[in-house]
């Protein structure tokens, strides 16, 4: 178990420049999301931690020690790829073993590590099939198995939810979670869904075109955004913005409410023209526009079921909704975080 | 019923465009099939129909042909020169394939290129300074000067061959080797290799095919009978003076034609995928 | 437990990870091949372009420089004027005849019939074959006296035994030979070829034609021959160097005869430089080769790199 730290990493590739001056560091068993869309750069500087490319410029240091001319397989990290990279002419059970037998650990304690692997992912008796017969989510649980049989310092992990469905995933997420707390490896996991990415981090890093925005516990990331990309890229649907004054405002949707459900006084007020709405079992989400304000998108409002008057927010009329005022966000033209008014 | 008419008629038209390329194509092995089992007497009588046996088929030629002729001597020539045109071509082309796939990025593909271009300079522009060099080596009118120079056009197209089949495996399996605790070199003897055992058995079969094909540089470098290839010793040795012994003649491109067409015809969906870059299943 | 970490070695000791630097094990892996091609491929083109502008024979091996002396030599030569000449007739003929078969042969092969295989396989037989031996085989059949060709014309009256043409022994008809022999060499390639090109145009590209009221003329030459354009004419650029450049179906058959109506470069250059030993002028006759491979191999690196799309 060891603290991974990254400084300054800069990756540049003929032309593009994917990585541009990251900094940060996880610390000892802490379980660290790089979150972000497509093409930000995370998977990058996972590759970079993990020894498969090389940095431009900057230091990867792992457990104290600089690791930059190291391989991967000197860096004491593990991996779990997208696709899981299942060796396909082996068998679950060598699958699992590689690892151990490259560092030419006796046969009798690969058995014993398999065992302990596959029970832990309860997958004892997939041992003799090979990759292809098996199924998506069995599939992840045997790379799972593979990355932490050697108990490795740092655990990699990059993106391996994506390939699941739906259903799968949210109990993938969670079993995956789990082990992580029980076995207390160091874990640095990427993700471009943010769902995931609050779900299981202890803390998350927010990347957009090779450079950090923020990193913070989710509370902080939701609740204080550091900048309108943070801001928008975590919650769903995302954070209303509208023009105000020389900057920007915004709210969550769950907190743009019809004025009688807030009591208290320190509410900005809005007159809200409702185009539609859905019915999603659990909420409602409504569309519309609001009086006087220019936003660049529908201003969307999340109602909680429960909401006696709802059939009085009737489309194609006014209402009077309301903000708490601790719940704004203001930001500056540039869309950082201000502070102020 | 004129449905029908136009149905029958589509379907005779069809099968006699069948009928005509496989006659057009196979006549020739026809022909040469049974000459070399027809007796001389039957063979040089113009009054007899040619098209079937009038004596009884005889392997007298094919007796002549082991017996009286070196044809047994050039059927191990080029087994042994196919062997190792076979084993130098693995050896080279095999890592020249990966690290041109994996390890040289954009000039990999330009080098890749070049490498392949070289299959199409000609033997009929190369085998006059060859031939020099091969003497300058003492191999001159020895099989081995072939053995040293077939690589030199199974090489490009086999490495072209490979990095089209080592494009397709997942990079996943070799990165994922790799931090499991391979070399790139571990990766590529544990993964790549065995992953690819279809494509290398392609090769070996594709390059044992060209090894008997080729002529030209058989014909300039090697002149006496006992050192020469089937395909060569065939075609220029079964001439006693100004006379062509037909059947054996035929006996003998029979039996040296079968090999390559069986293992055409075997591996043709792999050459081809192969040749278009996987483009058809 | 194997601690891996405590293995984290001073970055000095290099040499204890050098199979995992793609910077060094990339060249080691590719030398073997480029020093073969190097050495036996480019130092020969070298030597072969140093021969035609010197005096060397293997009788006088003087490697004494004399300018393009050889080149005129040849050109002034009739025998040369008229190689090239046949060269390009012998290629373009059979190019053409070989892609026209090859058109329709692929149509032919396109959806599958019972017995497909087999014929595919028959086929097949002509390109997959030893060229040497196929090449024989069609000297037996084109032979002065015995050719089945002749027995089969008799028999069906058309013609007379004692007008029976002598194919091998008469200038244009020995041109005709070699140029079918080439073609039925070629046409098994070219179907093998078409059918990769037409099978992979999407099948939708094709629906939506028959569904815009494309008719089968409209819908082979406006959409189909577009598409398959690139991998055809790559396959065409290899059948046309290949044949351009030949020895086997010529020598074999008529080695160049009757009096030169058949010879090509690539027999002249072999009787020339190899036979008789006059390397600098059979350097000269081959590489005149050269700027129509030259235009050949730049229209191919245009047409792969439109296919790889």
């Amino acid at each position: 178990m060891a603290a991974v730290i990254t400084d300054d990493i800069v990756k540049q590739f003929e032309g593009t420049t994917a990585v541009n001056g990251i900094s940060l560091s996880v610390a000892d068993s802490e379980f660290m999301v790089l979150l972000g869309p497509s093409g930000c750069g995370k998977t990058t500087l996972l590759r970079i931690i993990c020894g498969l490319e090389k940095q431009t410029a900057g230091d990867i240091v792992i457990g104290g020690n600089v690791v930059n001319d190291l391989p991967p397989r000197a860096r004491g990290v593990a991996m779990m790829f997208q696709s899981y990279g299942l060796y396909p002419h082996y068998k679950v059970r060598d699958n699992i073993a590689f690892p151990l037998r490259t560092q030419r650990v006796p046969s009798a304690v690969i058995k014993s590590k398999v065992d302990w692997a596959a029970e832990l992912l309860g997958i004892t008796d997939l041992l003799d099939r090979r990759p292809r017969q098996l199924s998506g989510g069995e599939r992840q649980r045997v790379a799972l198995a593979r990355a932490l049989v050697r108990e490795p310092t740092v655990l990699l992990l990059d993106e391996p939810l994506s390939n699941l469905d739906a259903k799968l995933r949210a109990s993938a997420r969670n079993e995956i979670k789990q082990f992580q707390q029980r076995v207390g490896t160091t874990t640095i996991y990427v993700t471009h869904d943010q769902v995931e990415a609050m779900g299981m981090g202890d803390r998350i890093a927010v990347i957009d075109h090779g450079q950090v925005r923020q990193i913070g516990t989710p509370t902080a990331i939701y609740d204080d955004p550091a900048d309108r990309f943070v801001a928008t890229f975590v919650g769903s649907p995302p954070m209303n913005i509208i023009a105000w004054n020389d900057g920007y405002l915004g709210f969550r949707p769950e907190n743009l409410l019809p004025r009688e459900m807030i009591d208290g006084g320190d509410v900005t007020e809005f007159s809200y023209h409702v185009d539609r709405w859905e019915y999603l079992g659990s909420e409602r989400i409504v569309y519309g526009k609001l009086s006087g304000v220019e936003a660049a998108h529908e201003v969307t409002a999340k109602l909680p079921p429960a909401h006696v008057s709802m059939e009085s927010i009737r489309p194609g009329e006014k209402h009077a909704f309301g903000v708490r005022n601790n719940m704004i966000c203001y930001f500056n033209r540039d869309g950082a975080r201000a502070h102020r008014h | 019923m004129p449905g029908i008419a136009r149905t029958i008629g589509r379907e005779t038209g069809f099968y006699s465009a069948v009928a005509f390329f496989v006659i057009l194509a196979a006549f020739p092995f026809y022909w040469m099939l049974i000459t070399a089992f027809k007796t001389n007497a039957d063979l040089y009588d113009l009054s007899n129909i040619p098209f079937w046996f009038n004596d009884p088929p005889t392997l007298d030629h094919v007796k002549y042909l082991f017996e009286q002729t070196e044809f047994a001597r050039w059927l191990l020539n080029s087994a042994i020169i196919g062997v190792c045109v076979v084993a130098i071509t693995l050896v080279t082309a095999i890592p020249a394939g990966y690290s041109l796939t994996r390890m040289a990025g954009r000039s990999g593909e330009a080098l890749g290129i070049g490498i392949f271009l070289t299959y199409l300079v000609p033997p009929t522009l190369l085998f006059l300074p060859l031939s020099r060099i091969i003497t300058v080596l003492g191999l001159q009118d020895s099989m081995w000067s072939l053995v040293l120079i077939y690589p030199t056009f199974t090489i490009p197209f086999c490495t072209w061959l490979l990095m089209g089949f080592f494009k397709a495996i997942p990079i996943e399996v070799e990165e994922a080797a790799i931090v499991d605790g391979c070399s790139i070199f571990g990766a590529f003897i544990k993964m790549v290799l065995p992953l690819s055992m279809p494509a290398i058995l392609t090769v070996v079969i594709f390059t044992f095919t060209l090894t008997l094909q080729e002529f030209v540089y058989a014909l300039t470098f090697i002149s006496s009978t006992a050192q020469k290839t089937i395909t060569l010793g065939v075609a220029t040795d079964l001439v006693r003076g100004d006379i062509y012994f037909w059947g054996e003649l035929m006996a003998g491109a029979l039996i040296a034609s079968v090999p390559v067409a069986i293992a055409y015809n075997l591996f043709l969906d792999r050459f081809i995928s192969g040749i278009t870059g996987g483009a058809i299943k | 437990m194997v601690a891996i970490a405590d293995k984290a070695v001073q970055s000095r000791s290099r040499f204890k990870f050098i199979l995992d630097r793609p910077k060094v094990l990339g060249p080691i892996f590719v030398a073997p091949a480029i020093l073969y091609v190097l050495v036996l491929v480019g130092l020969p083109f070298l030597l072969a372009v140093y021969y035609s502008v010197s005096a060397y024979t293997i009788y006088t091996q003087s490697y004494h420089f004399v300018g393009l002396r050889n080149f005129i030599d040849i050109f002034h030569s009739q025998i040369f004027r008229q190689t090239l000449a046949n060269t390009f007739i012998f290629t373009i003929g059979s190019q053409i005849i070989g892609l026209i078969l090859g058109k329709f042969g692929a149509l032919v092969l396109l959806r599958p019939f019972r017995g497909r295989k087999l014929v595919r396989a028959l086929i097949v037989l002509p390109w997959a074959v030893p060229v040497a031996l196929a090449t024989v085989a069609w000297e037996w059949m084109f032979d002065s006296l015995y050719s089945v060709i002749n027995w089969t014309l008799v028999a069906l009256h058309i013609i007379n035994r004692s007008e029976a043409p002598n194919w091998l022994g008469n200038p244009h008809l020995a041109m005709l030979c070699v140029i079918v022999v080439n073609a039925w060499r070629f046409f098994p390639f070219a179907i093998v070829i078409f059918l990769a090109g037409i099978t992979a145009v999407p099948q939708d590209i094709i629906d939506a034609s028959i569904v815009d009221g494309a008719g089968f003329w409209r819908r082979n030459y406006q959409i189909i021959v577009p598409i398959i354009a690139p991998i055809v004419v790559v396959g065409l650029i290899f059948g046309t160097v290949f044949t351009f450049t030949d020895l086997s179906v010529v020598y074999l058959l008529t080695n160049g005869g009757p009096v030169n109506a058949t010879q090509v470069l690539g027999n002249l250059g072999f009787q020339i430089g190899i036979q008789s030993g006059d390397v600098a002028h059979g350097a000269a006759v081959s590489l005149i080769m050269l700027p129509v491979l030259f235009v050949l191999v730049i229209l191919m690196l245009r047409f792969i790199r439109r296919r790889e799309i």
